[in-house]
Protein backbone atom coordinates (compact mmCIF):
# COMPACT_ATOMS: atom_id res chain seq x y z
CA UNK A 1 0.00 0.00 0.00
CA UNK A 2 1.39 3.74 -0.70
CA UNK A 3 1.61 5.95 2.59
CA UNK A 4 2.12 9.31 2.27
CA UNK A 5 3.79 11.10 5.18
CA UNK A 6 3.88 15.02 6.06
CA UNK A 7 7.87 15.61 6.53
CA UNK A 8 9.43 18.17 8.10
CA UNK A 9 13.08 18.41 9.80
CA UNK A 10 13.87 22.51 10.41
CA UNK A 11 17.30 21.90 11.24
CA UNK A 12 17.63 20.42 7.32
CA UNK A 13 14.36 21.35 5.39
CA UNK A 14 13.59 24.59 3.94
CA UNK A 15 10.00 23.73 4.14
CA UNK A 16 7.85 20.92 4.82
CA UNK A 17 7.26 18.54 2.04
CA UNK A 18 5.12 14.83 1.99
CA UNK A 19 7.23 12.03 1.57
CA UNK A 20 5.79 8.97 -0.13
CA UNK A 21 6.37 4.64 1.12
CA UNK A 22 5.30 1.82 -0.26
CA UNK A 23 4.25 -0.41 2.85
CA UNK A 24 4.14 -4.26 2.58
CA UNK A 25 0.80 -4.72 5.41
CA UNK A 26 0.26 -8.52 3.93
CA UNK A 27 -3.13 -7.65 3.62
CA UNK A 28 -3.79 -7.65 7.06
CA UNK A 29 -6.21 -4.39 8.23
CA UNK A 30 -3.31 -2.74 10.33
CA UNK A 31 -3.90 -0.14 12.84
CA UNK A 32 -2.52 3.53 11.38
CA UNK A 33 0.55 3.37 14.17
CA UNK A 34 1.32 -0.23 12.99
CA UNK A 35 1.80 1.14 9.35
CA UNK A 36 3.95 4.11 10.76
CA UNK A 37 6.04 1.43 12.64
CA UNK A 38 7.08 -0.70 9.00
CA UNK A 39 7.88 2.85 7.74
CA UNK A 40 9.99 3.37 10.44
CA UNK A 41 11.66 0.30 9.47
CA UNK A 42 12.58 1.84 6.09
CA UNK A 43 13.13 5.02 7.19
CA UNK A 44 14.44 5.46 10.88
CA UNK A 45 14.63 8.68 10.73
CA UNK A 46 10.94 9.30 10.76
CA UNK A 47 9.46 11.15 13.84
CA UNK A 48 6.37 10.17 15.56
CA UNK A 49 4.93 9.96 19.15
CA UNK A 50 3.55 6.97 20.52
CA UNK A 51 3.44 5.27 23.87
CA UNK A 52 1.00 3.00 25.35
CA UNK A 53 -0.25 2.14 21.48
CA UNK A 54 -3.71 1.13 22.82
CA UNK A 55 -6.20 4.35 22.51
CA UNK A 56 -4.98 5.53 26.44
CA UNK A 57 -2.31 7.96 26.52
CA UNK A 58 -3.30 10.17 23.81
CA UNK A 59 0.27 10.72 22.30
CA UNK A 60 0.01 9.68 18.68
CA UNK A 61 -2.80 12.01 17.67
CA UNK A 62 -2.49 13.24 13.99
CA UNK A 63 -4.27 13.62 11.34
CA UNK A 64 -4.83 10.38 8.84
CA UNK A 65 -6.46 11.17 5.78
CA UNK A 66 -7.91 14.40 6.65
CA UNK A 67 -9.11 13.24 10.05
CA UNK A 68 -7.60 13.92 13.39
CA UNK A 69 -7.40 10.56 15.22
CA UNK A 70 -5.08 8.12 17.20
CA UNK A 71 -3.12 6.26 14.97
CA UNK A 72 -2.95 3.47 17.30
CA UNK A 73 -7.10 2.66 17.61
CA UNK A 74 -7.70 3.56 13.45
CA UNK A 75 -7.69 0.80 11.50
CA UNK A 76 -6.53 0.98 7.72
CA UNK A 77 -10.24 0.49 6.91
CA UNK A 78 -11.84 3.00 9.01
CA UNK A 79 -9.10 5.40 8.13
CA UNK A 80 -10.13 5.91 4.11
CA UNK A 81 -11.47 3.26 2.43
CA UNK A 82 -9.78 1.89 -0.55
CA UNK A 83 -6.00 2.44 1.49
CA UNK A 84 -5.90 -1.61 1.70
CA UNK A 85 -6.45 -2.34 -2.34
CA UNK A 86 -3.96 0.32 -2.84
CA UNK A 87 -6.91 2.79 -4.81
CA UNK A 88 -5.67 5.22 -2.58
CA UNK A 89 -2.38 6.50 -0.30
CA UNK A 90 -2.57 6.79 3.54
CA UNK A 91 -1.98 10.46 4.39
CA UNK A 92 -0.79 10.76 7.47
CA UNK A 93 -0.02 14.96 8.69
CA UNK A 94 0.26 16.39 11.97
CA UNK A 95 -2.26 17.66 13.83
CA UNK A 96 -3.44 21.01 12.57
CA UNK A 97 -3.13 24.23 14.06
CA UNK A 98 -0.14 23.71 16.21
CA UNK A 99 3.34 24.68 15.34
CA UNK A 100 5.67 21.05 14.11
CA UNK A 101 8.60 20.30 15.99
CA UNK A 102 9.75 17.76 13.43
CA UNK A 103 7.74 15.54 10.96
CA UNK A 104 4.36 14.18 12.95
CA UNK A 105 5.60 15.86 16.38
CA UNK A 106 3.89 19.01 17.51
CA UNK A 107 4.09 21.62 19.94
CA UNK A 108 1.41 21.05 22.39
CA UNK A 109 2.07 24.13 24.97
CA UNK A 110 -0.80 25.99 23.16
CA UNK A 111 -3.12 23.66 23.94
CA UNK A 112 -1.72 22.78 27.43
CA UNK A 113 -1.79 26.63 28.23
CA UNK A 114 -5.59 26.50 27.67
CA UNK A 115 -5.78 23.31 29.88
CA UNK A 116 -3.88 25.29 32.75
CA UNK A 117 -6.68 28.29 32.54
CA UNK A 118 -9.66 25.64 33.36
CA UNK A 119 -7.72 24.95 36.83
CA UNK A 120 -8.21 21.01 36.21
CA UNK A 121 -8.41 20.15 39.38
CA UNK A 122 -10.70 19.61 42.40
CA UNK A 123 -11.43 23.22 44.69
CA UNK A 124 -12.88 22.58 48.04
CA UNK A 125 -12.18 24.49 50.83
CA UNK A 126 -13.91 22.68 53.62
CA UNK A 127 -11.62 20.33 56.03
CA UNK A 128 -10.81 16.76 54.15
CA UNK A 129 -12.62 13.95 55.68
CA UNK A 130 -10.37 11.46 57.19
CA UNK A 131 -10.82 8.76 54.23
CA UNK A 132 -12.44 10.64 51.32
CA UNK A 133 -14.82 12.58 49.88
CA UNK A 134 -17.62 10.83 48.97
CA UNK A 135 -20.09 11.45 46.08
CA UNK A 136 -23.63 9.71 45.48
CA UNK A 137 -23.90 7.11 42.70
CA UNK A 138 -26.04 9.77 40.90
CA UNK A 139 -23.67 12.27 41.48
CA UNK A 140 -20.57 10.69 40.25
CA UNK A 141 -22.69 9.34 37.39
CA UNK A 142 -22.97 13.24 36.05
CA UNK A 143 -18.74 13.01 35.68
CA UNK A 144 -19.33 10.07 33.28
CA UNK A 145 -18.31 11.29 29.69
CA UNK A 146 -16.37 13.98 30.80
CA UNK A 147 -13.50 12.26 33.18
CA UNK A 148 -12.53 9.45 30.24
CA UNK A 149 -10.43 12.54 28.38
CA UNK A 150 -7.00 11.57 27.57
CA UNK A 151 -6.02 15.03 26.57
CA UNK A 152 -4.74 13.75 22.92
CA UNK A 153 -5.72 17.14 21.52
CA UNK A 154 -7.93 15.65 18.17
CA UNK A 155 -10.58 17.83 19.10
CA UNK A 156 -8.98 21.10 19.72
CA UNK A 157 -6.97 20.74 16.55
CA UNK A 158 -9.72 20.17 14.59
CA UNK A 159 -11.84 23.07 15.79
CA UNK A 160 -11.47 26.19 13.31
CA UNK A 161 -12.01 28.79 16.61
CA UNK A 162 -9.38 27.07 17.92
CA UNK A 163 -7.04 27.65 14.94
CA UNK A 164 -7.75 31.40 14.47
CA UNK A 165 -7.71 32.27 18.24
CA UNK A 166 -5.89 29.21 20.42
CA UNK A 167 -4.59 31.63 22.66
CA UNK A 168 -8.32 33.32 23.65
CA UNK A 169 -10.63 30.21 22.90
CA UNK A 170 -10.13 27.16 25.45
CA UNK A 171 -10.96 24.94 23.09
CA UNK A 172 -13.01 22.15 22.86
CA UNK A 173 -10.90 19.68 25.18
CA UNK A 174 -10.39 22.29 27.97
CA UNK A 175 -13.74 23.28 27.92
CA UNK A 176 -14.66 19.80 28.30
CA UNK A 177 -12.65 19.69 31.57
CA UNK A 178 -13.35 22.66 33.02
CA UNK A 179 -17.31 21.09 32.83
CA UNK A 180 -16.07 17.94 34.31
CA UNK A 181 -15.33 19.69 37.35
CA UNK A 182 -18.08 22.40 36.97
CA UNK A 183 -20.51 19.28 36.86
CA UNK A 184 -18.08 17.77 40.47
CA UNK A 185 -20.42 17.50 43.31
CA UNK A 186 -17.15 18.24 45.18
CA UNK A 187 -16.09 20.90 43.44
CA UNK A 188 -17.07 24.30 45.18
CA UNK A 189 -15.24 26.86 42.76
CA UNK A 190 -18.22 26.98 40.47
CA UNK A 191 -18.29 30.94 40.74
CA UNK A 192 -14.85 31.65 40.07
CA UNK A 193 -15.05 28.71 37.41
CA UNK A 194 -18.05 30.41 35.27
CA UNK A 195 -17.14 34.29 35.88
CA UNK A 196 -13.48 33.40 34.32
CA UNK A 197 -15.88 32.34 31.09
CA UNK A 198 -18.05 34.64 30.35
CA UNK A 199 -16.45 36.60 27.72
CA UNK A 200 -16.76 36.87 24.02
CA UNK A 201 -13.63 34.08 23.69
CA UNK A 202 -13.05 31.94 26.28
CA UNK A 203 -16.14 30.03 25.70
CA UNK A 204 -18.72 31.81 23.22
CA UNK A 205 -16.41 31.19 20.61
CA UNK A 206 -17.64 27.88 20.16
CA UNK A 207 -19.45 28.06 17.13
CA UNK A 208 -21.16 24.44 17.48
CA UNK A 209 -20.00 22.86 14.25
CA UNK A 210 -19.62 19.75 16.15
CA UNK A 211 -16.01 18.98 14.62
CA UNK A 212 -14.80 17.79 17.92
CA UNK A 213 -17.47 15.19 18.42
CA UNK A 214 -16.92 14.05 15.20
CA UNK A 215 -13.13 13.38 15.54
CA UNK A 216 -12.97 12.81 19.23
CA UNK A 217 -11.46 8.90 19.34
CA UNK A 218 -12.73 8.71 22.72
CA UNK A 219 -16.27 9.25 22.10
CA UNK A 220 -17.30 12.02 23.77
CA UNK A 221 -18.94 15.26 23.21
CA UNK A 222 -17.27 18.65 23.84
CA UNK A 223 -20.17 20.43 22.60
CA UNK A 224 -22.57 19.19 24.96
CA UNK A 225 -20.87 20.07 27.74
CA UNK A 226 -19.94 23.38 26.36
CA UNK A 227 -23.82 23.47 25.83
CA UNK A 228 -24.15 22.39 29.71
CA UNK A 229 -21.44 25.46 30.51
CA UNK A 230 -23.48 27.98 28.16
CA UNK A 231 -26.91 27.22 30.53
CA UNK A 232 -24.82 27.54 34.04
CA UNK A 233 -23.72 30.70 32.68
CA UNK A 234 -27.05 31.71 31.69
CA UNK A 235 -28.58 30.68 34.60
CA UNK A 236 -26.26 32.34 36.61
CA UNK A 237 -27.55 36.23 34.52
CA UNK A 238 -30.48 35.68 34.02
CA UNK B 1 -11.20 36.01 30.82
CA UNK B 2 -10.18 37.43 27.65
CA UNK B 3 -10.94 41.59 27.87
CA UNK B 4 -12.79 43.10 24.61
CA UNK B 5 -13.86 46.75 24.18
CA UNK B 6 -15.28 47.00 20.63
CA UNK B 7 -17.59 43.76 21.05
CA UNK B 8 -21.43 44.44 21.33
CA UNK B 9 -22.12 43.53 25.09
CA UNK B 10 -18.50 43.49 26.36
CA UNK B 11 -19.56 40.14 27.50
CA UNK B 12 -19.74 36.89 26.05
CA UNK B 13 -23.21 35.85 27.36
CA UNK B 14 -24.35 38.63 26.64
CA UNK B 15 -23.51 38.93 22.94
CA UNK B 16 -24.67 35.07 22.34
CA UNK B 17 -27.81 35.98 23.71
CA UNK B 18 -28.67 38.79 21.78
CA UNK B 19 -27.52 36.76 18.29
CA UNK B 20 -30.18 34.14 19.42
CA UNK B 21 -32.52 36.51 20.28
CA UNK B 22 -32.18 38.67 17.47
CA UNK B 23 -32.07 35.50 15.05
CA UNK B 24 -35.74 34.62 16.58
CA UNK B 25 -36.69 37.88 15.61
CA UNK B 26 -35.67 37.71 12.56
CA UNK B 27 -37.00 34.23 11.58
CA UNK B 28 -40.72 35.21 12.66
CA UNK B 29 -40.52 38.82 10.71
CA UNK B 30 -39.48 36.26 7.44
CA UNK B 31 -41.96 34.74 7.61
CA UNK B 32 -44.55 36.95 8.21
CA UNK B 33 -43.81 39.30 5.66
CA UNK B 34 -42.82 35.85 3.21
CA UNK B 35 -46.28 34.73 4.33
CA UNK B 36 -48.39 37.85 3.41
CA UNK B 37 -46.57 37.75 0.30
CA UNK B 38 -47.56 34.30 -0.43
CA UNK B 39 -51.28 35.42 0.48
CA UNK B 40 -51.38 38.17 -1.55
CA UNK B 41 -50.53 36.66 -5.12
CA UNK B 42 -50.17 39.48 -6.89
CA UNK B 43 -48.51 42.70 -4.55
CA UNK B 44 -49.64 46.49 -5.38
CA UNK B 45 -48.00 49.29 -4.98
CA UNK B 46 -50.51 50.16 -2.73
CA UNK B 47 -50.77 46.92 -0.82
CA UNK B 48 -47.33 46.78 0.06
CA UNK B 49 -47.84 50.34 1.28
CA UNK B 50 -50.44 49.48 2.95
CA UNK B 51 -48.85 46.98 4.41
CA UNK B 52 -46.04 48.47 5.44
CA UNK B 53 -47.45 51.69 6.26
CA UNK B 54 -50.12 50.32 9.62
CA UNK B 55 -48.42 50.03 13.02
CA UNK B 56 -48.47 46.56 13.50
CA UNK B 57 -45.40 46.40 10.41
CA UNK B 58 -43.95 50.01 11.60
CA UNK B 59 -43.52 48.10 15.08
CA UNK B 60 -41.91 44.55 13.50
CA UNK B 61 -40.22 47.03 11.07
CA UNK B 62 -38.45 48.71 14.02
CA UNK B 63 -37.54 45.76 16.00
CA UNK B 64 -36.19 43.90 12.14
CA UNK B 65 -33.73 47.02 11.77
CA UNK B 66 -32.61 46.83 15.45
CA UNK B 67 -32.30 43.19 15.11
CA UNK B 68 -30.69 43.41 11.97
CA UNK B 69 -27.99 46.04 13.03
CA UNK B 70 -27.55 44.48 16.49
CA UNK B 71 -26.91 40.51 15.10
CA UNK B 72 -24.54 42.33 11.88
CA UNK B 73 -22.43 43.64 14.58
CA UNK B 74 -21.49 40.85 16.72
CA UNK B 75 -21.47 38.30 13.63
CA UNK B 76 -18.73 40.87 11.89
CA UNK B 77 -16.82 41.72 14.87
CA UNK B 78 -16.62 37.66 14.94
CA UNK B 79 -15.01 37.76 11.94
CA UNK B 80 -12.70 40.20 12.50
CA UNK B 81 -11.26 38.78 15.30
CA UNK B 82 -11.44 35.42 13.67
CA UNK B 83 -9.67 36.60 10.54
CA UNK B 84 -8.01 40.18 11.20
CA UNK B 85 -5.57 39.51 13.30
CA UNK B 86 -1.66 39.30 13.89
CA UNK B 87 -1.33 35.77 13.33
CA UNK B 88 -3.61 35.63 10.28
CA UNK B 89 -2.36 38.91 8.57
CA UNK B 90 0.97 39.93 10.48
CA UNK B 91 1.70 42.91 12.13
CA UNK B 92 -0.64 45.41 10.70
CA UNK B 93 -3.55 43.00 12.14
CA UNK B 94 -4.75 45.68 15.26
CA UNK B 95 -5.27 49.16 13.31
CA UNK B 96 -6.93 46.91 10.14
CA UNK B 97 -9.16 45.14 13.07
CA UNK B 98 -9.81 48.25 14.40
CA UNK B 99 -10.50 50.20 11.57
CA UNK B 100 -12.94 47.59 10.03
CA UNK B 101 -14.91 47.59 13.17
CA UNK B 102 -15.02 51.13 13.11
CA UNK B 103 -16.68 51.33 10.16
CA UNK B 104 -18.97 47.87 10.22
CA UNK B 105 -20.05 50.01 13.76
CA UNK B 106 -20.54 53.49 11.97
CA UNK B 107 -22.26 51.81 8.80
CA UNK B 108 -24.89 49.53 11.33
CA UNK B 109 -25.52 53.01 12.97
CA UNK B 110 -26.59 54.67 9.94
CA UNK B 111 -28.66 52.07 8.45
CA UNK B 112 -30.37 51.89 12.01
CA UNK B 113 -31.16 55.38 11.75
CA UNK B 114 -31.93 55.36 7.99
CA UNK B 115 -34.07 52.77 8.49
CA UNK B 116 -36.14 54.33 11.44
CA UNK B 117 -36.65 57.45 9.88
CA UNK B 118 -37.87 55.47 6.79
CA UNK B 119 -40.15 53.35 9.16
CA UNK B 120 -41.15 56.18 11.57
CA UNK B 121 -40.63 59.33 8.80
CA UNK B 122 -43.82 58.70 6.88
CA UNK B 123 -44.31 59.45 3.04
Amino acid sequence: MKVSIYRYNPETDREPYMKEYEVDTGGKDLMVLDVLNLVKEQDDSLVYRRSCREGVCGSDGMNINGKNGLACITPLSLAAPGVLDGRKALILRPLPGLPVVRDLVVDMTMFYNQYEKVQPYLQNNTPAPAIERLQSPADREKIDGLYECILCACCSTSCPSFWWNPDKFLGPAALLQSYRFLADSRDQATDERLARMDDPFSLFRCRGIMNCVSVCPKGLNPTRAIGHIREMLLERAV
Amino acid sequence: MVTSVTTLGRNGLSDWLVQRVSAVILAVYTVVVVGWLLAQGEVSYEAWSGFMGCLAMQIANTFMIVAVGAHAWIGLWTVTTDYLTTRQIGAAATGIRLLAQLVIALLTLVYLLWGLVIIWGGV
